[in-house]
């Protein structure tokens, strides 16, 4: 069971909002609904699932629906129609008592402008969830001192939010809707506040931080490179409806149309695709042949180098067309020339960690697997390719046959 | 020239309203009546029943406690003058006075205004309530006040409260609703009750503005404390009064100079306690 299940959740602004569901049902979009009714259509039958445990960034420009899609979903504002299903329950067909409890067990939230109270102390703000509960107050106390700590601010408790800085505040934030220990993290804009620099690193220790605590984070952004970092799956809204629904890559490789596609045309690929997307088939072969096999394939496949593998695939080292040469001309083994000392990267590691590496690199540089297995090769191309939105889909990957090349 | 219509009996009405309401609820009144009585002979009681350097050291510390030691020299110094000049029993009255008034409205005004801000229904039937009760010349309440309440102290109060409340009611409307949205947001999103959320979370923020109207109420009370004694209630305004009808101009200086030492020192020491407290 997915622990959030959202269905055709709507919201349109104005009195008598009814009035514009049937055109919302005809599919009329935004501008008519507001042309024919008056009324404004903030969220238009969205649905989808967010499974526990995951990172679901909803993302759109200004005036997507996105803030207002996330406040749906604790009820800060009355859907129109829809159902919100958290562990199964509908939210919407709650009365006040019931939704009191959802939100201080199950849902935690953090804002875009931090919204810290400025008359309680940090310890007090982030204790705030556990005292409305009528938690006794050592434990409240106790429980936000942790969670402080958590986020890095230990020794901060008596001072006041505005004593501290912008990313300082965020974390407050982020501990006082950690404190109470919800399943569900509702994060609005909650790092577009924050200067470039402290937000990449709020980024990674947000990052770090699910690593460990594995909640189900629902992030709201308008960020493509922030949703795309940070996202294990993302929705792109526009004018209230979600456009679609993807995993990073797929939404980056596979748009579904052509506002998608506009989008993420600006995107920085070199963030978001690893050296598996822009590996190439690598050339290779085993120590057991000489160097006359050797210079036949290099010249058949057009390479000047060779990768020397063992039967299980795994990486030994290379060969140059120059070292081949050389051992045909003094009768060495093909063993006694190769090069050991070759440039590896894992499959996960992204392109722009990768720009070096192959820039200063005079050989291809190899993509390994686990036990050193060779998986493919990166050369210069291939990663402008990649810029440039040329990349493997998982078809592309290389195969057991034909990764492997031996000379009969 | 004669007239197109003829003249509507507005003084008539509101005298058979006023009539009718002595009547039939004069048992109101009388309560009404013996507790404010009750208040201002107390609150007199204290002030005037302890020896005046006792008085004047309390205040001084109560104005230092909310300032700087400057606000509790001038208290002391100004006190001491007061004293002095002989009009010690008469500024206590008028404090007596003041304070029944003032509390009063803050105990009247604070919730009206937490409901004016919660429910716009409400806010609109008080606005222009508030707009008639500041705007109507003050010597006017006197009139039914006497009517129901007699001469002295009480009707005195009286029509102080309805003179002095409404800026308690607008600014504290004024200081939730100022409250920022988000802060609102996140209140509500981890599950706070109404109460809740009005204790920890809008009234905290809207101390200061809050404040800012007690002050306000308490000067105004001040005034109309003063106008008051027309009616007999006793105090420095009597003093003052007195002063105009024999056109004593010493007399007049030396209580005027009574007041608004009075008024300062209540000034300052409201305002202090609306600023302190934000480290």
């Amino acid at each position: 069971m997915p622990k959030i299940k959202v269905e055709n959740l709507t919201k349109i602004f104005g009195r008598q909002p009814g009035r514009a569901l049937p055109f919302v049902k005809q599919g009329k979009t935004k501008a008519e609904i507001l042309q024919e009714t008056g009324l404004t259509l903030g969220v238009n039958q969205a649905s989808f699932e967010v499974h526990a445990g995951e990172i679901f960034v909803i993302m759109g420009l200004s005036g997507s629906g996105k803030s207002t899609l996330v406040r749906l979903l604790n009820r800060l504002i009355e859907p129109t129609e829809g159902r919100i299903l958290i562990d199964g329950a509908d939210i919407v067909r709650m009365n006040a008592e019931q939704l009191q409890q959802v939100r201080r067990k199950k849902l935690g939230m953090v804002f875009q402008k931090f919204a810290l109270f400025p008359h309680r102390t940090v310890l007090e703000n982030a204790a705030y969830g556990l005292e409305i509960q009528n938690l006794p107050k050592s434990e409240q106390e106790q429980k936000a001192k942790q969670t402080l700590e958590l986020v890095g601010l230990g020794g901060w408790e008596q001072s006041y939010p505005d004593q501290l800085s912008g990313g300082m505040q965020q974390r407050v934030g982020l501990a006082r809707a950690l404190a109470n220990d919800p399943d569900v993290l509702l994060m609005d804009e909650a790092l577009s506040a924050l200067d470039p620099l402290i937000r990449k690193d709020m980024q990674d220790e947000l990052l770090e931080l699910q690593s460990a605590m594995q909640r189900t984070i629902i992030f709201i952004t308008h960020d493509l490179d922030e949703a795309l970092k940070i996202g294990d799956r993302i929705a792109l809204m526009k004018d209230g409806a979600i456009v679609q629904i993807g995993t990073p890559e797929e939404i980056l490789t596979n748009p579904a149309n052509e506002y998608v596609e506009r989008f993420v045309e600006d995107v920085d690929r070199s963030k978001v695709l690893t050296a598996e997307h822009v590996m190439k088939r690598a050339e290779t072969i085993t120590l057991d042949r000489g160097p006359r096999v050797a210079l036949q394939i290099m010249r058949d496949r057009g390479v000047s180098s060779l990768y020397v593998v063992d039967r299980k695939k795994t990486l030994l080292g290379v060969l140059t067309a120059d070292a081949v040469n050389d051992a045909k001309q003094t009768g060495k083994s093909l063993e006694a020339v190769l090069r050991t000392d070759v440039p590896k990267v894992g499959p996960q590691t992204l392109l722009n960690e990768l720009f070096d590496l192959v820039a200063f690199s005079d050989i291809p540089v190899a993509v390994t697997g686990e036990h050193d297995r060779l998986l493919g090769v990166i050369v210069k191309g291939s990663v402008l390719g990649g810029l440039a939105g040329k990349v493997n889909l998982e078809s592309a990957l290389p195969t057991e046959e034909e990764g492997q090349v031996d000379a009969e | 020239m004669s007239q197109l219509l003829p003249k509507l009996p507005l003084d008539d009405w509101i005298e058979a309203i006023v009539e009718g309401l002595d009547e039939h609820l004069g048992v109101v009144f009388d309560l009404i009546s013996v507790g404010i009585g009750g208040l201002v002979d107390l609150f007199q009681a204290i002030l005037t029943g302890l020896p005046f350097w006792i008085v004047i050291l309390l205040f001084a510390l109560i104005a230092y406690r909310a300032g700087k030691w400057t606000m509790a020299l001038f208290t002391f110094i100004g006190l001491l003058l007061i004293q002095n000049l002989g009009y010690w029993e008469h500024s206590m009255e008028t404090l007596a006075l003041v304070l029944t008034a003032a509390l009063i409205s803050v105990v009247i005004g604070i919730p009206t205004g937490i409901w004016c801000a919660k429910n716009e229904s409400v806010q609109r039937v008080v606005t222009p309530l508030l707009d008639f009760m500041q705007t109507m010349p003050a010597f006017v309440y006197l009139i039914p006040a006497i009517f129901f309440f007699g001469l002295g102290k009480v009707p005195g109060v009286i029509a102080s409260v309805i003179f002095a409340m409404p800026p308690t009611i607008r600014l504290t409307n004024l200081g939730i609703r100022q409250v920022p949205s988000d802060l609102i947001e996140a209140s509500d999103a981890f599950g706070s009750t109404y109460w809740q959320k009005l204790t920890k979370v809008q009234l905290p923020i809207a101390r200061t503005t809050m404040m800012a109207g007690i002050n306000q109420s308490i000067m105004l009370a001040l005034s109309m404390v003063v106008i008051a004694s027309m009616i007999g209630a006793k105090g420095l305004g009597a003093d003052v009064y007195r002063a105009v009808t024999q056109i004593n101009i010493g007399q007049g200086f030396e209580a005027g100079l009574a007041i608004v030492i009075l008024a300062i020192l209540l000034d300052r020491i409201t305002q202090g306690v609306g600023k302190r407290k934000k480290a």
